[in-house]
């Protein structure tokens, strides 16, 4: 019986691979031959576009790239460095550019290292686990993204100002949120929630529990499967994810400017910053900031390529 | 060690994976759990493992109770379909979780683990792939560590899911005769799901065969295959010519005509005529039970197989026969076909 549906299955296998065969190939004389009369007489490569149009749509992106992205970057640095690069540094050491570093800074650790336990929970229990609600609570991770920062700022001054929901209690407490650090950290984690998760999301549900349940099988407890098999797994996902959303919580303006109320060497983050002294005409001082987030920007990219290729790694192995 | 499974109800949504399933599965067995994909061998294998729970039911293992305990306490090797291996860690690191996850009361200090890494991958002969990482190894070596890892623990009972399923044929049918000779070695109590009849016939002591959330039948592979309990086993281990028939005062009638075969105490009304393809003994025209017309002759191996298309139903019923190549068929020739041995199960639905 055995020997039957071997041979069965080889000869339908057979059957089923030679029409896909590759012509580049070696190939059966009598494929290479209707092949061969074909790309003679053309004399061009059918596989791809003829050569003007090809050239035609590299220039197009290339023009665009360079007038949207290129120039801007251009222009920051050398209006930054429009009086030399004494002025440049001492533009930077100010007092007040120095508080503002340091706030962008204070910010970005405290909401990314927050959003990074909310993004890793977020994401552990909606790829590893079933329950009620989980379409809404996928929606409910992407709502920030969807809402414009500034009515995200507003959120938080409609719940904590003076006339706002918590407003009397916190006056009466002396708690200061709005127009203080809290209500920019507040701010800065709602705009910057989605990216851990969403990095981390759509890596885990392709891993499975197949791992996990290995692992438990084993004899690890939750917290040994966690730390010794998710946790690697997921490494550079979440390298990803914290590198956008530092990127994000550091050059986030729109949110941040509502809650801030601009208070000098206070409140004023970088990207505040460079909008205040733009708008008094200290342009060299502003673009100095404003090559700090520029430079921000580069690194941020060139380690998200390199993060991107390691991720695309280890999809390969899972793959196959 | 025994493991015993008393009426087992497991549903998803309205769907009953398991209908009120027993079974008992004795020390060093080596049982299959054989179905379609949606028969509920799968789930009944994550319930005992602990992986899945009942709605009701009972699961012991060597007589202790397994359900009010996690996966990770049951002390159970199990093997999946896709392997999970850790990809992070190599094959050595791999077949050393168990070992390094456990209570550091009772775990075994870094030398032991060596040593008994090494002999582990030295029972599945793979140790020289210690240092690879599991993307670098091939489908059938990758079980073999899965197992390797599965074994380290010194499980109390082995689970293997469908173990060869994602296997080419020929690293199958190796890794089917290795698995049998090693539990021969090792002698663990193993359960292994599979769809596959040939494999399930081939490695277990006992076959479960299941359908629809239910056990069709239990017995050894010979038992299953010769005297198959129900129409679905019937049709579903080894292949089956079926003919709908109609039992009534001890004679089967095809079609209105009575066929020559007693009834052998099948109930009368409508019924259907199991007999497997080697068992329809060919004679010339005009001298059997049933009578057709040969369409086609397929010769390979040491057989013959032919498509018969029978008299009685005006040519429309076509039916396959395996015959030995001691008498060559011909298309368009008439002959005559006698059951050999045969079942008669009725219509239930």
């Amino acid at each position: 019986m055995s020997l039957q549906s071997n041979l069965a299955s080889s000869t339908t296998q057979v059957r089923a691979y030679a029409p896909t065969a590759d012509l580049n190939v070696v190939s059966p004389p009598s494929q290479r031959e209707k092949v061969r009369p074909h790309t003679a007489a053309s004399k061009r490569d059918l596989r791809t576009e003829p050569r003007p149009i090809r050239f035609l749509i590299v220039a197009l992106a290339l023009i665009f790239l360079t007038v949207f992205v290129v120039l801007p970057l251009v222009v920051v640095f050398a209006s930054a460095f429009s009086r030399g690069v004494t002025a440049y540094f001492v533009a930077l050491t100010e007092p007040e550019a120095l508080s503002a570093i340091w706030l962008t800074l204070l910010i970005a650790a405290i909401s990314v290292s927050l959003n990074l336990i909310f993004g890793v929970i977020a994401a552990w229990a909606i790829s590893k686990f079933d329950f009620a609600g989980k379409t809404f609570l996928i929606t409910l991770i992407d709502l920030p993204f969807s809402v414009s920062p500034v009515i995200s700022g507003l959120v938080f001054v409609l719940l904590f100002g003076a006339q706002g929901f918590f407003g009397p209690w916190l006056q009466a407490h002396n708690i200061h949120i709005l127009f203080a650090v809290p209500g920019i950290a507040l701010a800065t984690i709602f705009v910057t929630f989605p990216f851990v998760a969403r990095a981390l999301i759509p890596l885990m549900q392709e891993q499975g529990t197949q791992e996990e349940e290995a692992a438990v099988s084993l004899g690890a407890s939750g917290l040994q499967t966690f730390f010794r098999v998710t946790l690697p797994n997921i490494k550079w996902g979440l390298l990803y994810g914290v590198l956008l959303c530092n990127a994000r919580a550091m050059g986030e303006f729109g949110a941040v400017s509502v809650v801030s109320g601009h208070i000098r060497n206070e409140t004023n983050t970088m990207p505040l910053l460079v909008e205040i002294l733009y708008n008094e005409y200290q342009f060299v001082a502003s673009f100095a900031i404003a090559s700090l987030l520029a430079m921000l920007a580069l690194i941020t990219l060139v380690v998200k390529t390199i993060l991107e290729r390691r991720l695309d790694e280890g999809q390969m192995v899972s793959d196959d | 060690m025994t493991i015993e499974v008393k009426n087992i109800v497991k549903k998803f949504g309205d769907f009953a994976a398991l209908d009120n399933v027993s079974l008992k599965v004795g020390d060093g067995e080596l049982l299959a759990l054989l179905g379609p994909s949606g028969s509920g061998k799968t789930t009944l294998l994550r319930i005992i493992a602990g992986l899945d729970w009942p709605e009701a039911g009972e699961v012991t293992i060597d007589g202790e109770d397994a359900l009010g305990r996690g996966a990770s306490e049951r002390h159970v090797g199990f093997v999946f379909q896709h392997y999970a291996l850790f990809r992070h860690m190599t094959v050595f690191e791999n077949v050393a979780f168990g070992l390094r996850v456990q209570p550091r009361a009772i775990r075994k200090d870094e030398k032991a683990i060596r040593a008994r890494v090494k002999e582990l991958l030295d029972l599945v002969q793979l140790d020289w792939l210690s240092d690879r990482f599991p993307s670098q190894l091939s489908g059938g070596q990758r079980q073999r560590i899965a197992l390797a890892r599965a074994l380290a623990i010194e499980p109390r009972i082995l689970l293997l899911d469908e173990p060869f399923g994602a296997l080419d044929a020929k690293v199958r049918k190796e890794l089917r005769q290795w698995l049998r000779s090693l539990h021969q070695e090792i002698h663990v109590t193993s359960i292994f799901v599979t769809h596959d009849q040939e494999e399930a016939l081939e490695v277990a002591n006992r076959v479960v065969v299941m359908d629809k959330g239910r056990i069709e039948q239990i017995g050894t592979p010979g038992e299953v295959y010769d005297n198959p309990a129900t129409a679905f086993v019937h049709g579903f281990i080894g292949e089956s010519i079926v003919l709908p028939v109609d039992v009534s005062d001890g004679a089967v009638r095809l079609g209105g005509r009575p066929l020559n075969i007693a009834a052998n105490g099948a109930a009368p009304g409508a019924s259907k005529l199991f007999v497997r393809r080697h068992d329809m003994q060919i004679g010339p025209a005009g001298g059997g039970s049933l009578e057709g017309a040969v369409r086609r002759v397929r010769s390979f191996g040491p057989i013959q197989r032919a498509e018969v298309a029978l008299a009685d139903s005006e040519g429309k019923t076509v039916i396959e026969i395996d015959a030995p190549r001691d008498r060559e068929l011909q298309a368009g020739e008439v002959i005559s076909l006698e059951p050999r041995r045969y079942r008669i199960f009725a219509v239930h639905d």
